[in-house]
């Protein structure tokens, strides 16, 4: 995908002096060799402070340049990089392989549709980030210079902002799972963050989306995305605020 | 490298539209949730204290037979104590099964007719308990 790597012939790091060797065991899926999902494993040498996405590298450079994955920045601020990773949704970049014991399976995060090994569909969670109106909204006249916020008002959100969109929160949640109909935990931390900004005037408009069938009502409260979220944003907190903001009417 | 675009761009409604379909605007499913909060508590309160009596009190649960329930049934307020029970538990019940449905029924026609059968079950056992809570009659003799 966005692989652009200039040293590519050069010797493979860390084989002389690594210090242990992995199992990595990675859910293939191409349709055009398979129709099948299969589980594929690599034996991947890694160092000490070496983190997942270093051995997907490793993998994908030196041992089957046909593994397909997204990742960017590699430093847990693009979330491009959610997967599944012993069976709990996490960025590739931020687990380090020395947490996560001698076999590691990894998988694409689920509720989305696969296009080829850990690359999802990420659309139908774009739609509902979108449904939200995650812009400002205003109304009444222009001020003549920015719109200022004190800093109590600020931190009131201050949470939400956090997000940096990778889907670990929604593809964790069970309901998402079932229903991809469910807005999920991202569109609603998404509005959370318009919802309790001071200056922004389109709550109500928010509220109403949410109040919807698919809407906040359909958080069983799992907590599965708090757990999931690689910015510690408290999810299923700001979930509970937008209902407690819905039944009260107030923000 | 080249850029993929699949589809066609995202459409962003403007600020002030109202959402296209979904919403049905009724606060339904609000007030569904708080009704199962509510009612859970209540039902912690009357089923707890409806086993405490019937199962542990003087004699338990041996003591129960036609002549006991009708003494308590005497009083309106062991009456409204069941009703009560009757309703809460059985509304609390079929809409903790409607939100399941909801989850896990995959096909319109699925998720319809197990609902179906859900409220049908539902009304009959109200219906029923209903009608035996008020048109008890102690008098089995004729
Ligand atoms: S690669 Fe950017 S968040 Fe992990």
């Amino acid at each position: 995908m966005t692989v652009t790597e200039a040293s590519s012939a050069v010797q493979q790091p860390g084989v002389a002096g690594h210090l242990r060797t992995v199992t990595v065991k990675v859910r293939r899926y191409d349709p055009e060799v398979d129709p099948e999902a299969n589980w594929q494993s690599f034996e991947v040498p890694v160092e000490k402070g070496d983190r997942l996405l270093d051995a997907l590298h490793q993998i994908k450079w030196y041992q089957d340049g046909s593994l397909t994955f997204r990742r960017s920045c590699a430093h847990g601020v693009c979330g491009s990089d959610a997967m599944r990773i012993n069976g709990v949704n996490r960025l590739a970049c931020k687990v380090l392989v020395k947490d996560l014991g001698d076999e590691i399976l990894v998988e694409p995060i689920k509720g989305l549709a696969v296009l080829k090994d850990l690359v999802v569909d990420m659309e139908p969670f774009f739609e509902a980030f979108r449904a939200v109106k995650p812009f400002l909204i205003t109304s009444g006249r222009e001020p003549t210079r920015e719109r200022l916020q004190s800093t109590k008002d600020r931190a009131r959100f201050d949470d939400t902002t956090k997000c940096i969109m990778c889907a670990a929160c929604t593809t964790s949640c069970p309901v998402f799972w079932t229903d991809d109909a469910y807005f999920g935990p991202q569109a609603i931390v998404a509005a959370h963050r318009f919802i309790f900004d001071s200056r922004d005037d389109g709550a109500r408009e928010r509220l109403e989306i949410l109040n919807d069938k698919e809407g906040v009502w359909r958080c069983r409260t799992t907590f599965n995305c708090t757990d999931a979220c690689p910015r510690g944003i408290e999810v299923t907190k700001a979930i509970q605020e937008v209902k407690r903001a819905l039944i009260f009417r107030r923000r | 490298m080249t850029a993929v675009v699949t589809g066609d761009l995202p459409v962003i409604e403007a600020p002030r539209s109202r959402r296209s379909g979904g919403g049905n605007g009724t606060n339904f499913e609000m007030y569904a949730w708080i009704f199962m909060r509510m009612s859970g508590l209540l039902l912690v309160f009357l089923v707890l204290g409806h086993l405490f009596i019937m199962l542990l009190l003087d004699g338990g649960v041996q003591r129960i037979n036609f002549g006991f329930v009708a003494g308590r049934w005497a009083s309106p307020f062991w009456r409204t104590w069941d009703l009560a029970q009757l309703w809460l538990a059985q509304l609390h019940g079929t809409n903790g099964l409607r939100v399941i449905i909801n989850d896990y029924a995959e096909r319109d026609g699925t998720r319809f007719w197990l609902k179906m059968l859900l409220y049908t079950s539902s009304f009959l056992v109200l219906l029923l308990g209903t009608l035996v809570i008020f048109t008890f009659d102690p008098d089995i003799t004729g």
